[in-house]
């Protein structure tokens, strides 16, 4: 049985044929609307993420099917201290398949090892959130009509962006991709992101810490927001906050084409009057989000040819 | 110089990194054991300046997995003894998976959660080269020079 725990727990042939999927759902979703008919997913979320949860029972109700679970340990047996082994073997009792949020890492993989039903991983602590990368590629997939050959600009807080390190793992096994990471010193990549995928991988990419003069040469820009509580002072965070805030005097260096992505939900860092631009697509990935997912489940249910 | 007297079968840890005896006697449960053992600790040495060294008498009973003293220490070397004579000299090589040897530091994984007390430690092997583990629940490096 498959489970989705890592970003690269799919081959790339086996994402090139979820993403077609994706694509087909997309263009005409009624045709998939009674596929999961009789399945059920559990959603089963140690802690509130209402975007992913919605996200995942939008996907199984678009696909006919049913939901059930939790959204936040308080409301289920964990607060009685159960584990996550026991309670999975008794949700593979329940739902054909299930979507795991966790605020520690690795929870997803302990429930794979026990589960007799396919574990999404749902988000697991700063570890990984496999879904939203989907959601990444399919946006960029759909909208640039190719994943390679690309220079991505990945801006913000790069250091503790899951989003950020997920999505760089997953595009250098594409070819001729480029990286510009933008972002304050204190918040660059981690080393081992730097030397284990980018350098030894021989893949280019450069560190600076100025969105506008790289904004000519991105053909996509992955924001990220940048969290006052990551600086160890105040005046650190008001003197850097700005120059990563992206607005449309900052757009006015970007290419016609570029695309701005996000993983949202977005606080500050793109200003409203981005979201008039065409090439603001994030709203448009919280769609996608939702294509993917339904391909994944059908995917995973086997339900897919 | 301190003199220890030579063993006439048994075993010697050699090459272990200045102060990290004690973490293979403990490993090897040696203070359960009735074997005659001596610990040489910051012991002179030609590679690295200090070593320490543990000597085990008489150790027919005695099953060592060098590969797992690897991960506790990759550059030690194990010489077998007998009748005061070294008969063989082994290095580790290390295991592509340990259980519950290396413990995940990280206080985000899931295995530091207390209703997952009995979720054993298991780290892999991802860098050969360069001795590096990674737990497979969150990712933690730990790497032993």
């Amino acid at each position: 049985m498959k489970h989705i725990i890592s970003p690269l727990d799919l081959s790339t042939e086996e994402l090139n044929d979820l993403l077609e999927l994706a694509t087909s759902i997309s263009k005409d979703p009624k045709k998939y609307s009674s596929v999961c008919q009789g399945k059920k997913l559990a959603t089963l979320f140690y802690e509130p993420s209402t975007r992913t949860r919605l996200s995942f029972e939008a996907a199984m109700l678009n696909l006919g099917g049913s939901v059930l679970g939790f959204s936040d340990s308080a409301s289920s047996s964990v607060s009685k201290g159960e584990s996550v082994e026991d309670t999975i073997r008794v949700i593979s009792c329940y739902a054909d398949i299930c979507a795991m949020r966790h605020p520690k890492e690795g929870a997803p993989m302990v429930a794979a090892q026990y589960a007799t039903i396919p574990v999404i991983n749902a988000g697991d602590g700063g570890h990984n959130h496999p879904t939203q990368t989907l959601t990444d590629l399919l946006t960029i997939k759909e909208l640039k009509g190719t994943l390679s050959g690309l220079t991505l600009g990945l801006c913000g807080d790069l250091k503790f962006g899951r989003t950020v390190h997920s999505l760089i793992n997953a595009m250098v096994r594409y070819q001729d991709n480029h990286f510009i990471l933008i972002s304050p010193i204190e918040l660059k990549i981690p080393d081992y992101l730097r030397q284990e995928v980018l350098i030894d991988n021989k893949i280019p990419f450069k560190e600076v810490q100025k969105l506008e003069p790289v904004m000519p040469e991105l053909d996509l820009l992955y924001m990220t927001r940048v969290q006052k509580e990551r600086f160890f002072n105040e005046e650190d965070y008001i003197r850097l906050r700005d120059s990563f805030i992206l607005d449309m005097e900052k757009m006015t260096y970007a290419r016609h084409d570029m695309l701005v992505l996000h993983p949202l939900p977005r606080v500050n860092e793109i200003s409203l009057e981005v979201d008039h631009d065409p090439r603001a697509v994030y709203f448009k990935q919280a769609q996608y989000g939702v294509y993917v997912r339904m391909a994944l489940i059908m995917t995973l249910l086997g339900l897919n040819k | 110089m301190l003199r220890i007297e030579g063993i006439n079968n048994g075993i010697v840890i050699d090459h272990i990194k200045a102060g990290r005896a004690m973490i293979i006697y403990q490993h090897l449960q040696l203070e359960k054991s009735n074997y005659s053992v001596a610990i040489i600790k910051n012991a002179k040495s030609n590679k690295s300046g200090k070593k320490d060294i543990i000597k085990i008498d008489d150790t027919s009973n005695l099953e060592i997995d060098i590969d797992i003293l690897g991960v506790l220490d990759p550059n030690i070397t194990v010489n077998y003894i007998k009748n005061e004579k070294i008969v063989e000299k082994r290095h580790p090589r290390l295991p592509e998976k340990v259980t519950n040897i290396i413990k995940c530091k990280n206080p985000r994984c899931i295995t530091s959660d207390e209703s997952e007390r009995e979720l054993p430690h298991i780290f892999k092997l991802t860098n050969r080269e360069k001795n590096v583990y990674r737990c497979i629940y969150c990712e933690q490096m730990y790497k032993r020079n």
